[in-house]
C-alpha cells in the first residue's frame, strides 16, 4: 500500500491580525482560479496562520509568495467521517490509542459526509492505523 | 537653609566668569598634555592652549560627541588611571556597545556638591526623607540622587525602581517627604496608590518630587502637583556630564547649571555656531573639573535656551529650559536612552527576521510601552506556531538585552513595513506629554 496516496499538500500562509488580510489571500487565489476546499485560521497574538486545502496548491504557492507572503507547504490527512454523533469520536480514539499525537485539525461538512483534515505527529503511522480501523482515508487525487 | 554653598551660589556673574577662565585655562592645558585624543583633536583644529586667553575662546576648542565614547570603549579617552577610578556607570550607546563613564572620587564628590544646592534650592535638607525610586546600578539615577541626598542631610529611603505597593507603603510608614524618579513612574505610583485607597495627597507626607531622565511638560507638572498635593521639581543631567545633576529651584523656572562645574553654551545643531542667550539651540557643556572623562563642549543633542539673567531666587548661575526635544533620533523609554539604530543592530544578529523595523511608542496607564514590528522571514515560517512565537521571544528577549528596557515584539510580514522613507518613518511616538 502506497500512503503517499493520501498524504495531502496543505498550504499555510502566514498573516498580520489585521483587517483585510484574509480579503487579498483570496482574491488573489481566485484571481488564478484556484478553488478552496477547505481552510481555518489559526490566531496567536497579533499573527495568524490561515491554512488551506485548494485544488492547486503549487499555483496558489507561486503565486502567494510573488505578493510577498509567507507560505509553506505542510503535509497533512483527511479523513471521512460518518455525519452522525460520535463520528469523530471514532477518528480520535484511533488516534489516541496508537499515541499519535494531533498538532491541530479543522473540518468540513461537504455533500457526501463530513471531512476532517488532520495534521498530526506521525503522517505514515497515522494512516495506517486508520486503514485498519475501517475508517476511509481521502485521497490526495480527491483535492488536487 | 537657602544656599547650600551661598559663596559659589550667589557669586557675582563676573567673579564666576573669571573663575571659569582660569579652570578651563588649567584644563586645556591638561588636556593637551596628557591625553593624546584630545591633543590630536586640538592639532586637527590647529589651536593650542596659548590660544585660550578669554572665555570666549571656548569657541575655538573642537566639539566632542557621544560617538567618541562609543568609539573609545570602554575607557581610552580617560585622563585618569583605573588605580584612582572609583566608580563606573554604563549607559545605552547607539549601536550595540554601550558608553562607560568612569568616575574618580573628587568627581564624585562634585556630582554630589551640584545636586547638594539643587536639593537645598528646593528646601530639602536635614530632617527630610527622601524616597529615591530611580533605578540603582549601572544607570546612574538612584546612585547619584542616593549621594546627593545624605549629603544635605536628609534620610534616605532607596527603594530603586519596581515593586510599587510596597514602595506606597514604605513611604507612608516611613513618612517620606520628597520622592526621586521619573515623572511618568510617579503617575504611575498616583494610580497605584488609589487602587490601594491611598491618596498621596492626604495620607502621606510627600510635598516634593525630583522629576528627571525622560522629557516632560509644564502641563504634567500642574497634573502632579494637583493631584498629588506637591511640589514637582525638573532634575537634569546625562552619565557623560556624571549623572542627575542640575534642579530648578523653588521658583521652577529651569536648572541651574553651576557654572563651577559646567560652561554652557547653546549650538546651532546644522552649523556649529554660538547662538546667544535667549535662542533655541543644543545644549552644549564642557565640564570644567572631571578628572576622569573630561568633556569638552560636549554635543549632548538636548534642544533648549540658555538664561543668563539672575535668578529670582537669587542665584547667579545661569539656567537652562526643559529640554525641548533631541537634534538626533534618541527615545527616552521609561528613563532610559533609546537609539533606533540600537534596534537595527540587535535585528542584525537575528537570522529569522528581516532588518526592516518600526517602533511605536504609547503611554500605557503611566507608563512608556514600546512596541517594535519586525518582518519574519521567509525562511522562519514553519506553518507552527509555538515556531513562530519562539522566534518572537527570542527577538525580545534580545531587544531586551541590548536595550535594557522591556519591548513587545510584533511579527509582520514580509514586506509590509514602509521602507526608503527616512528615519523618521521608523518611530511612532503616540505618546502625549
Amino acid at each position: 500500500m502506497d500512503t503517499k496516496n493520501y498524504v495531502i499538500k496543505q498550504i499555510s500562509i502566514f498573516s498580520e491580525n489585521r483587517p483585510g488580510r484574509l480579503a487579498s489571500i483570496a482574491h488573489a487565489l481566485g484571481e488564478e482560479k484556484i478553488n478552496i476546499l477547505a481552510f481555518s485560521i489559526a490566531e496567536a497574538n497579533g499573527f495568524g496562520v490561515v491554512r488551506a486545502l485548494v485544488d492547486h496548491p503549487e499555483k496558489a504557492y507561486k503565486k502567494l509568495s510573488s505578493l510577498g507572503f509567507n507560505v509553506a507547504f505542510t503535509d497533512v490527512i483527511a479523513v471521512q467521517m460518518q455525519d452522525i454523533p460520535g463520528g469523530l469520536y471514532e477518528i480520535a480514539k484511533v488516534l489516541g490509542d496508537a499515541q499519535i499525537n494531533i498538532e491541530y485539525s479543522y473540518a468540513y461538512s461537504g455533500k457526501d459526509a463530513a471531512v476532517l483534515i488532520l495534521r498530526v505527529d506521525q503522517v505514515e503511522d497515522a494512516i495506517g492505523k486508520i486503514q485498519k480501523s475501517g475508517a476511509t482515508l481521502l485521497e490526495r487525487s480527491v483535492f488536487h | 537653609m537657602r544656599c547650600w554653598d551661598p559663596r559659589i551660589e550667589e557669586m557675582p556673574k563676573e567673579d564666576l566668569q573669571r573663575m571659569q577662565y582660569k579652570l578651563l585655562k588649567s584644563l586645556v592645558y591638561r588636556l593637551y598634555s596628557f591625553s593624546p585624543f584630545y591633543h590630536d583633536r586640538m592639532k586637527e583644529e590647529k589651536v593650542h592652549p596659548d590660544d585660550i586667553r578669554e572665555l570666549a575662546d571656548v569657541k575655538k576648542l573642537p566639539f566632542m560627541f557621544k560617538r567618541d565614547l562609543r568609539d573609545n570603549y570602554p575607557d581610552k579617552i580617560f585622563t585618569a588611571t583605573q588605580d584612582d577610578l572609583v566608580r563606573y556607570h554604563v549607559s545605552s550607546g547607539t549601536t550595540g556597545k554601550p558608553t562607560v563613564v568612569g568616575y574618580t572620587q573628587n568627581d564624585l564628590n562634585l556630582w554630589t556638591e551640584s545636586l547638594a544646592r539643587g536639593l537645598t534650592s528646593i528646601g530639602l535638607g536635614r530632617g527630610d526623607v527622601i524616597q529615591v525610586s530611580y533605578g540603582y546600578g549601572l544607570f546612574t539615577g538612584g546612585l547619584g540622587m542616593h549621594y546627593g541626598a545624605e549629603r544635605i542631610g536628609a534620610t534616605v529611603l532607596p527603594t530603586s525602581v519596581g515593586n510599587t505597593e510596597r514602595q506606597i507603603e514604605l513611604m507612608q510608614d516611613l513618612g517620606a517627604t520628597a520622592i526621586a524618579c521619573t515623572p511618568s513612574y510617579l503617575l504611575h505610583i498616583g494610580e497605584v496608590a488609589e487602587k490601594m485607597g491611598v491618596s498621596i495627597k492626604k495620607d502621606t507626607k510627600l510635598r516634593a518630587g525630583i522629576l528627571g531622565a525622560e522629557p516632560w511638560t509644564d502641563g504634567m507638572r500642574t497634573r502632579i502637583e494637583d493631584w498629588l498635593g506637591i511640589k514637582a521639581y525638573d532634575i537634569y543631567g546625562t552619565s557623560e556630564l556624571s549623572g542627575p545633576m542640575y534642579t530648578e529651584c523653588a521658583e521652577q523656572k529651569g536648572f541651574h547649571i553651576w557654572s563651577d562645574i559646567a560652561l554652557v553654551e547653546i549650538i546651532d545643531p546644522k552649523t556649529g555656531e554660538s547662538l546667544e542667550p535667549g535662542e533655541k539651540g543644543e545644549l552644549t557643556i564642557t565640564m570644567l573639573q572631571k578628572e576622569a572623562l573630561p568633556m569638552i563642549r560636549f554635543r549632548i543633542g538636548d534642544i533648549t535656551v540658555v538664561e543668563d539673567g539672575v535668578c529670582p531666587c537669587g542665584r547667579t548661575h545661569p539656567r537652562i529650559q526643559r529640554i525641548q526635544g533631541r537634534v538626533d533620533d534618541m527615545l527616552i523609554i521609561r528613563g532610559i536612552n533609546v537609539f533606533p539604530s540600537q534596534v537595527e543592530y540587535a535585528l542584525m544578529a537575528i537570522p529569522e527576521v528581516g532588518q526592516h523595523f518600526q517602533i511605536i511608542v504609547e503611554r500605557k496607564g503611566a507608563l512608556d510601552d514600546m512596541l517594535v514590528k519586525v518582518e519574519l522571514n521567509k525562511e522562519s515560517f514553519s506553518d507552527k506556531i509555538p515556531e513562530i512565537m519562539k522566534v518572537r521571544e527570542k527577538v525580545e528577549h534580545r531587544l531586551r538585552n541590548s536595550l535594557n528596557v522591556n519591548v513587545n515584539v510584533e511579527l509582520v510580514e514580509p514586506g509590509s513595513l514602509p521602507r526608503f522613507e527616512g528615519k523618521s518613518k521608523k518611530v511612532i511616538d503616540k505618546r502625549s506629554l
